[in-house]
């Protein structure tokens, strides 16, 4: 399938003749070739290490104010400005990159896991099940999420991993179905009867046919995930759940520049830079992945 | 097919049932009333508003009534008092309708074209120049790209309305922001659906046969390719149809959206109810179609 | 190749962000389209001098004895009179349907005589009968007014209220004929003639009400457009919900020739920023705010469209008092004094407001507080330590809860970094949405939170009377003596002078206590077209409409 551009992915023949590789084997072996993929998995993970590494990178205190200096531009001293309360926007860009690279790593992958295994079993047993599932499914979709954050604020307390879970109660929904109809479709499929007809179990059959074979959509609904569960977290955060001021993180970030886009430019570019910087990267990562993890492309 | 429809109708009951259980219990439960206010209103007169609207009976008979308003959406609301949950639906649907299946075509011409010509020729720059797009697209949030289109569209060239519902063009730029969003959405799930067809043995079969590459796009792989987005855009256009807060601030357009926002602020429990239980019926509506649609498109699906 | 296409896209994006950053804060000159009229409002010509403004948000409804908010105030205002008016300078009352007035020696009954030409929009007379039936609504147990103690000054009123009384002959209204209308009181209330210009003392149209739905009860149409009856200068015309309200001149209002506006036009925004692009897209003529980010660039480049107006309100935190260590003023005066007032007027807000020191703010009806508490830092580390916590050792962190909004984020982010860097204090931030924090304040679930408070009326008796021991509104735990009796007395009272001078003695015991901490008082903030005349700042943000004209 790659056949038009054979620098990037398409496995050299010998990978392709080669027996007894698993899946997983020919597919690093693909990614490795992409450098595209690999650099931005570099970059992101650079970006990662920079905001671990915050508090000995960057002179200045997360919290640490200048009310008399307030928004003030790039400068030799704030080397992206400060915000509205006089705070130096390159160390709460780091700090804020730690919650918002956290949250969109952690609550995707609940995600994702959830979704993942969900729309599988239920596309896959399909009947009485399947209907019962997907309906449960519509419900969570039609409950008022504004009124299921306000109840967690009220109940819950307002700890770090509720954040994760109100995230990836939301976000595995669209995730399950697309899963689900690929499943679906994919079990009426030669290989999958096959594999019935040669006794395989059903846990095998999902495990090792049905999800490698999602992947594809699986990957790239992921890479469009992580940007929502990011702004989503700045939503609830505002709502009272999750990271609390002074704490920042770069949803938050976004949401405080564009509501000042005309007169401080820099509180809205830089956050919104370094979070399409990492959704871009990401997105290449997953490209690379999709091709990578693609099992009829060795057959090529 | 019919026996299909009939069964998918029957299930709708239960999840209609069980989300307006849900919503208003959750209602209840949440700390406050439709009566907390600021300054705080004296014991007789809060008893007597409750009784007015019949919370002051035990919660079993609450729900009951509850559940039965629902169906004729006569309740009144609480916050606008003078108005019923089935006027307030009726005013702002039409609203939110007009603006959602704009922003739904946009979505689509956009979306999908520029999805197909990325897997026509993946990892090129016939990929990378629409994906890109795409993607500053997913980066850009409604309320961030909402402002922008206003400052520079209707500020800096004067060329629209910065907000309102009166003439055709206020429909342009609210419209434009959401649609932009979704498109890119569309886009990437378009393409990764398609590539993942173009793989398959059938596609390679008609390439074998010398069919052009325009002709297995259309024919053959849009039908497989098109799933995942078909699945996404269920909910998404049910959510699109229904308003969008964020945009009905921005622009300060009279839709439903703020609604579902709203009443759950006021605790405003019939409006609450009204609006969820009209949004699951919608949104069942639009995973039927999805379902049905599937079934069209990889004809090996069977609808049970 | 790739690398360079990221890098283009990424430049797209940023230089799209910085293109519209760059335009100064309002556009005037080469920034936006050229346009001299900049901020001039919609077009107006004779005959069409509609005045289109912001108005917050969608009215909940137009009944006046329904309604309880700020946005349903500015639209009432103009559709209906009451006995009383607002002088548009300074709003003391002027005579409304009433022409004149006379008061009892004793300061209990008020007579007031009505005009006889006062017409409703419909032709009919208003007369004394209209607002005796009007206020007996207010108070029937049927209709839970909210805002019915606003009655309560009035003799029997709560009583009746609360359905401990069944005859309303005893209640303090008296029709003594069709212009002459009384009323009795239960104390000397000097503010009542400001009092009766509230919403709550509207006139209503009770046959209107009666065709329409139940009289007595919630859920009642008359209030739309084509049932609509009022007695204001303008009458409703149309109410398209969530997008705009309008109303027109009412032909029979009894000083239609004083009446210059031919309508008003009020839009719900409920997003500032939008409601400052409508305005500068000439959409508006006034806005209801205006957004804090875009203050100080109207003030340096428009400041003649920048209204900045002193308004009768405190910010404040309440302190819940029943707990420790805030149960020990000391504390409670080292947190009041560590705050830097003028450092959050001057760089947060930057809209004129004015450093707090005690609640009731400077000039209301006449009375400017002497009792405010003083002192600088080295005396708050000083009461810390007295307190048992030297540099804030042993205290544990606390909550500063706040409900849900940005501009109180920021204040309570800066207040909380005082703190720490002032009294080495940990505070933590909470916010809660609106009705969850009004539960958590009213069950005294908090230690410290965010408050504020805006009069109903120009007299320092709204801000003080709410500190007493079972005052409604008190949330804080607090209860002393002598405050309650000051605060009674001056109820008793009628000698202006004496009464204010009570109010002295209670706020200084207030200020003493803190049970409260005053922040700020607060100013409104209006963009105005120039175009618009006769618009005065007032402490109450109220302008009369009748008085308001295009040039």
């Amino acid at each position: 399938m790659t056949a038009s551009d054979p620098n990037v992915t398409s496995p050299s023949p010998a990978t392709a003749i080669e027996a007894g590789h698993s899946l997983w084997q020919d597919a690093w072996a693909r990614l490795r070739k992409n450098k595209l993929a690999l650099a931005s998995a570099f970059i992101v993970t650079a970006l990662g290490l920079l905001c671990v590494a915050a508090p000995w990178v960057s002179p200045h205190a997360y919290d640490a104010q200048d009310l008399a200096l307030g928004a003030a531009p790039p400068s030799t001293k704030h080397w992206l400005g400060t915000d509205h309360l006089g705070r130096d926007q390159f160390t709460r860009l780091l700090y804020g990159g730690r919650v918002s690279l956290m949250v969109g790593a952690c609550a995707t992958a609940v995600a994702l896991t959830i979704g993942l295994l969900y729309g599988a079993i239920s596309g896959f047993i399909g009947g009485k099940l399947d209907a019962l599932m997907m309906r449960l499914v519509d419900i969570l979709y039609a409950l008022p999420f504004t009124l299921f954050v306000i109840l967690l604020t009220v109940w819950l307390g307002r700890e770090l991993w509720l954040l994760f879970a109100a995230i990836g109660a939301v976000e595995w929904l669209t995730m399950a179905r697309i899963v689900r109809g690929q499943v679906a479709s994919l079990k009426r499929m030669e290989f999958v009867e096959a594999a019935h007809a040669l006794g395989l179990r059903k846990r095998r059959i999902i495990l090792r046919h049905m999800i490698p074979n999602v992947l594809g959509p699986v990957i790239v609904y992921t890479t469009l995930t992580v940007p929502a569960v990011m702004l989503l977290e700045a939503f609830l955060s505002f709502l009272g759940l999750g990271v609390q001021p002074p704490m920042s993180s770069w949803g938050s970030m976004i949401k405080d520049g564009a509501d000042r886009m005309e007169e401080y430019w820099w509180m809205l570019v830089f956050p919104a830079g370094a979070f399409s910087a990492t959704l871009f990267c990401l997105n290449f990562l997953g490209d690379g992945l999709r091709d990578a993890l693609d099992v009829r492309a060795s057959k090529d | 097919m019919a026996r299909f429809l009939l069964i998918r109708l029957l299930q709708t009951l239960p999840v209609l049932w069980a989300v307006a259980t849900l919503t208003f219990f959750m209602v209840r439960f949440a700390p406050g009333g439709p009566f907390t206010a600021e300054k705080s209103i004296p014991p007789e007169i809060l008893k007597r508003l409750e009784a007015h609207y019949g919370l002051d009976k035990p919660l079993s008979v609450q729900y009951v009534n509850f559940l039965k308003s629902l169906v004729t959406g006569q309740q009144p609301s609480i916050r606008h008092s003078n108005r019923t949950v089935g006027e307030i639906i009726r005013e702002s649907f039409p609203v939110s309708l007009e603006l959602g299946a704009w922003s739904l075509l946009i979505a689509l011409a956009i979306g999908l074209p520029a999805g197909m010509l990325a897997a026509q020729k993946p990892n090129s720059a016939q990929d990378y120049v629409p994906m890109s797009a795409a993607m500053v697209g997913v980066c850009l949030p409604t309320f961030v790209l909402g402002p922008m289109v206003v400052l520079f569209f209707a500020l800096k060239l004067g060329w629209f309305h910065t907000s309102g519902w009166n003439t055709p063009g206020d429909r342009v730029l609210p419209a434009l922001t959401l649609g932009f969003h979704l498109a890119a959405y569309v886009a990437r799930l378009t393409r990764g659906g398609m590539l993942e067809v173009m793989g398959q043995d059938f596609i390679r079969t008609a390439r074998a046969k010398g069919a052009s590459g325009l002709r297995i796009l259309t024919r053959h792989a849009l039908r497989g390719g098109l799933l995942p987005v078909v699945t996404f855009l269920g909910p998404a256009a049910a959510g699109l149809i229904t308003g969008s807060f964020v945009i009905e601030t921005v622009f300060n357009i009279p839709g439903l959206g703020k609604y579902f926002v709203g009443s759950v602020f006021d605790r405003d429990i019939p409006v609450v109810g009204g609006t969820v239980f009209f949004f699951s019926a919608i949104i069942l509506f639009f995973n039927l179609l999805v379902d049905v649609a599937q079934a069209w498109l990889n004809p090996k699906v069977r609808l049970e | 190749m790739k690398a360079l296409l990221i890098a283009a896209c990424l430049a797209v994006l940023l230089v799209g962000c910085k293109k519209s950053a760059d335009q100064p804060a309002a556009p005037g000159g080469s920034g936006a389209k050229a346009d001299p009229g900049f901020g001039s409002g919609p077009a107006v010509s004779p005959g069409k001098m509609i005045l289109h403004r912001g108005n917050g948000s969608e009215p909940a409804d137009l009944d006046p004895q329904i309604v309880t908010g700020v946005p349903e105030h500015m639209i009432l205002m103009g559709l209906f009179e009451c006995l009383t008016d607002e002088d548009p300078k300074d709003l003391h009352p002027i005579p409304g349907v009433a022409e004149r007035w006379d008061i009892s020696p004793d300061l209990l009954t008020y007579t007031f005589f009505l005009r006889k030409n006062a017409k409703w929009s419909n032709g009919d007379a208003v007369t004394a009968r209209d607002f005796f039936e009007a206020y007996k609504r207010m108070l029937e147990p049927t209709l839970a007014a909210q805002y019915a103690y606003m009655h309560h000054v009035v003799k029997n009123a709560q009583a009746y209220n609360e359905g401990k009384l069944k005859d309303f002959s005893q209640v303090g209204y008296k029709v003594i004929d069709d212009h002459t209308f009384q009323v009795t009181l239960i104390g000397p209330t000097p503010y009542f003639l400001s009092l009766v210009n509230h919403t709550s003392w509207m006139p209503v149209h009770l046959p209107t009400l009666a065709k329409h739905g139940k009289p007595y009860e919630r859920g009642n149409k008359w209030t739309r457009p084509e049932n609509f009856v009022g007695n204001g200068p303008f009458t409703l015309d149309q109410w398209k919900v969530n997008e705009v309200l309008t109303t027109k001149r009412n032909p029979h209002y009894w000083d239609a020739k004083t009446v210059k506006l031919d309508g008003l036009a009020f839009y719900p925004i409920s997003s500032s920023e939008t409601e400052e692009r409508m305005f500068r897209a000439n959409q508006l003529h006034v806005t209801e705010t205006v957004p804090l980010s875009k203050i100080p660039g109207y003030r340096k480049n428009h400041a003649e469209l920048i209204r900045i107006e002193p308004y009768l309100s405190t910010y404040f935190y309440r302190i819940n008092t029943t707990k420790p260590p805030l149960n020990d003023k000391r504390v409670r005066k080292a947190l009041a004094l560590a705050i830097d007032r003028a450092s959050i007027t001057e760089n947060i807000l930057k809209a004129g407001q004015i450093p707090a020191f005690n609640i009731t703010p400077p000039g209301t009806g006449g009375y400017t507080a002497r009792g405010k508490f003083s002192g600088d830092l080295a005396e708050a580390k000083k009461l810390l330590t007295d307190a048992g916590f030297p540099d804030g050792k042993g205290f544990s962190p606390f909550e500063l809860l706040y409900n849900t909004s940005e501009s109180h984020r920021v204040i309570a982010e800066a207040i909380q970094q005082m703190w720490k860097k002032n009294l080495g204090l940990e505070a933590k931030l909470l916010n809660q949405e609106w009705k969850v924090y009004l539960d958590s304040q009213r069950q005294m679930n908090y230690q410290i939170c965010r408050a504020g408070w805006t009069g109903d009326y120009v007299d320092p008796n709204t801000f003080l009377d709410m500190w007493l021991t079972d005052g409604g509104q008190n949330e804080t735990g607090w209860s002393n003596k002598d405050y309650d009796r000051l605060i009674a007395e001056a109820a008793r009272t009628g000698d202006a002078a004496a009464r204010l001078e009570l109010f002295q003695k209670a706020e200084t015991i207030l200020m003493d206590e803190l049970p409260i901490i005053p922040i700020y008082h607060y100013t409104r903030q209006h963009l105005i077209s120039p175009k618009l005349k006769g618009w005065q700042p007032t402490l109450l943000d109220h302008h009369p409409y009748k008085h308001l004209w295009f040039e």
